[in-house]
């Protein structure tokens, strides 16, 4: 995964899932659609380790809990809509409350599933997964990202809910060099105008935006947020107090989302102007990408837009 | 079975029915219908069966028991006081601000709980992932658990009965409580769940029907299953709830309310009258 190398982040999930299979003593399980999660590609390396749990989310995810209860680290893999939507009070009953060692594998989060339209585009797995308390929640800007975060949800005991998506996109992160650290912010950019804070596939839409600002004039720090909760709200304050004003960005409903998140950090700790970039709160649909993308305003030319918005408001 | 190890199971199941409602009556809250109705099927597993040690809860290798049906927490408590894993005393506790006893049980605050049940159908499919280990693993721990038959109308115990069956997880034994009663009434005028052993027959369970209260019968089914190699088992047990003390026999009104003085002292003084006759 070179730098600028188009890869879809559950591409990496399912590379990462074999690389890491190697290394530690993980279960994975699937609910049939380990051919689209990118599962299949542990289960053809480790067939012993590996269980179709049929169309059955519910079940899946509590018998990964009961898997956990013994030792081991279960994966556990469905679409967003199906684990963080489906099997909400599973994970919330089974995995939440008694802090499981489970690793939520959810793939195919936000509209950017395409196609397949509404009933498959989850844009509310953040606002879910954000209620249920000790769950800790990692949504990966690129490849590299969503590697770093399989092996750190590996070595963080309690659960974990890793955001995967559908659609390749650019790889910002030189392997070699990455490091995560589960609740830490990484600040790409620096600047003293505005901060967009995005997280997933936003974050190359936010340095794109960013350089869109720039041949305006306006500086921009851009933040990435990998680990939505915990949140790195002292790097959130820190950046808002420098540049006065907000922008978030997300491929979620900006309810309940990373947006929110944000939102809650600075009222409470430094108020500042923020505007939000995600699902304004209504379904997707079917289409191609890169209109749905435009359809929703997930673009740069939008989110540089609310950041002089928020600007404006200051 | 031995008359006398018969005896010693009686009174044993009768103490941990005493715990369960003294528990349900110092909470003025609980569930002691569905409590007693599994209370000899609890003595035979903790006092007889599974491989476990009270003070090494956390022994890795002991075998596992999931109460599916969580809300009969007393009876779970119940036991487990009985056999050592905590104070009895702790059970006047019961849903109480500051006790560890929850109104469902949690595994992360009480000793002995395999698993955080409660909310019905969880518990079956956690018992699977715990069979499914120990297969993998080559621990040879057994994993029981007990379902009410109400519980069965949730259609997760289906995904699970399937993925047990599917993945021939010979080292779980399941035990259905079939009391024939839920909160809302008889479970064959709520949403009724038989024919129950052909159900789990037809999704590919050892299946054996017994009185759930005959210790030998209890004994000769849990020996089936663990004769059994190629399929997890289920017991479908004819019980009847609020077992043991007169008026909360086969009443609906038992499943879910608390005793008041009166009645917890009448109950008391049946089970006690029960025991002195053994």
């Amino acid at each position: 995964m070179a730098i600028g190398d188009k890869i879809a982040t559950r591409e990496a999930y399912g590379d990462a899932l074999v690389e890491f299979g190697a290394k530690y003593d993980i279960v994975v399980f699937d609910a049939d659609l380990a051919e689209a999660t990118k599962t299949i590609k542990f289960k053809n390396a480790y067939p012993d380790r590996f269980f179709d749990c049929g169309i059955a989310e519910g079940n899946m995810v509590a018998v990964a809990a009961g898997m956990a209860t013994t030792g081991r680290i279960p994966f556990a893999s469905s679409f967003a809509m199906f684990t963080a939507g489906r099997a909400f009070e599973q994970i919330r009953n089974a995995i939440g409350y008694p802090h499981l060692n489970v690793k939520i594998g959810a793939t195919h989060a936000g509209i950017t599933v395409g196609e397949d339209g509404a009933t498959h585009q989850c844009n509310e797995d953040i606002a879910t997964m954000r209620s249920i308390p000790g769950m800790t929640i990692i949504n990966p800007a690129d490849a590299t990202e969503a590697r770093a975060a399989v092996e750190a949800a590996i070595l963080h005991n309690g659960p974990v809910y890793l955001r995967f998506g559908r659609l390749a996109i650019p790889t910002l992160f030189d392997k070699e060099s990455y490091k995560m650290e589960i609740g830490k912010g990484i600040k790409l950019t620096e600047g003293k105008d505005v901060t967009i804070v995005a997280t997933g596939l936003m974050v190359s839409v936010a340095l794109e935006a960013g350089k869109l600002l720039a041949n305006e004039g306006i500086s921009a720090a851009v933040i990435n947020i990998h680990t939505i909760k915990p949140l790195d709200t002292e790097l959130i304050i820190a950046s808002a107090r420098e540049t006065g004003a907000v922008v978030t960005a997300e491929e979620h409903n900006i309810i309940g989302g990373m947006g929110a998140a944000v939102c809650e950090a600075l009222s409470e700790n430094f108020p500042v102007p923020v505007k939000r970039v995600g699902i304004n709160d209504e379904f997707g649909r079917s289409g191609k990408v890169p209109p749905l993308l435009e359809l929703y305003g997930l673009t740069p030319a939008n989110v540089a837009a609310n950041a002089k918005a928020a600007i404006a408001m200051k | 079975m031995e008359h006398a190890k018969i005896v010693e199971l009686k009174k044993t199941s009768a103490n941990i029915k005493l715990g369960a409602l003294e528990a349900v009556y110092s909470a003025s809250s609980g569930h002691p219908g569905g409590s007693l109705s599994i209370a000899d099927i609890l003595a035979y597993l903790y006092f007889v069966e599974m491989r476990i040690d009270p003070k090494n809860p956390d022994w890795e290798d002991r075998d596992r028991f999931v109460l599916s049906k969580g809300h009969a927490s007393p009876g779970l408590y119940g036991v487990l006081a009985e056999r050592g894993y905590f104070p009895k005393e702790d059970l006047k506790t019961f849903r109480q601000i500051d006790s560890y006893l929850q109104g469902h049980p949690d595994m992360k605050g009480v000793p002995g709980v395999d698993m955080t049940t409660g909310s019905l159908g969880l518990g079956f499919s956690a018992s699977c992932g715990m069979a499914l280990s120990s297969k993998i693993s080559g621990k040879d721990f057994r994993v029981y658990a007990i379902l009410g038959d109400g519980e069965l109308e949730e259609g997760q115990v289906w995904e699970a009965a399937m993925f047990a069956a599917h993945y021939k997880l010979d080292k779980l034994c399941v035990f259905v409580d079939f009391n024939g009663l839920q909160i809302d009434g008889p479970v064959t005028d709520i949403i009724n769940p038989t024919p129950i052993d052909a159900k789990f027959e037809a999704f590919n369970w050892n299946v054996i029907s017994i009185d759930g209260h005959d210790f030998n019968q209890i004994e000769a089914a849990v020996n089936a299953a663990k004769a059994c190699t190629d399929k997890p088992t289920a017991i479908i047990c004819s019980t009847i709830k609020g077992k043991g003390v007169s008026y909360m026999e086969n009443a609906v009104k038992w499943h879910g309310s608390a005793p008041n003085k009166e009645q917890y002292e009448q109950a008391v003084a049946e089970i006690n009258a029960y025991v002195a006759s053994l």
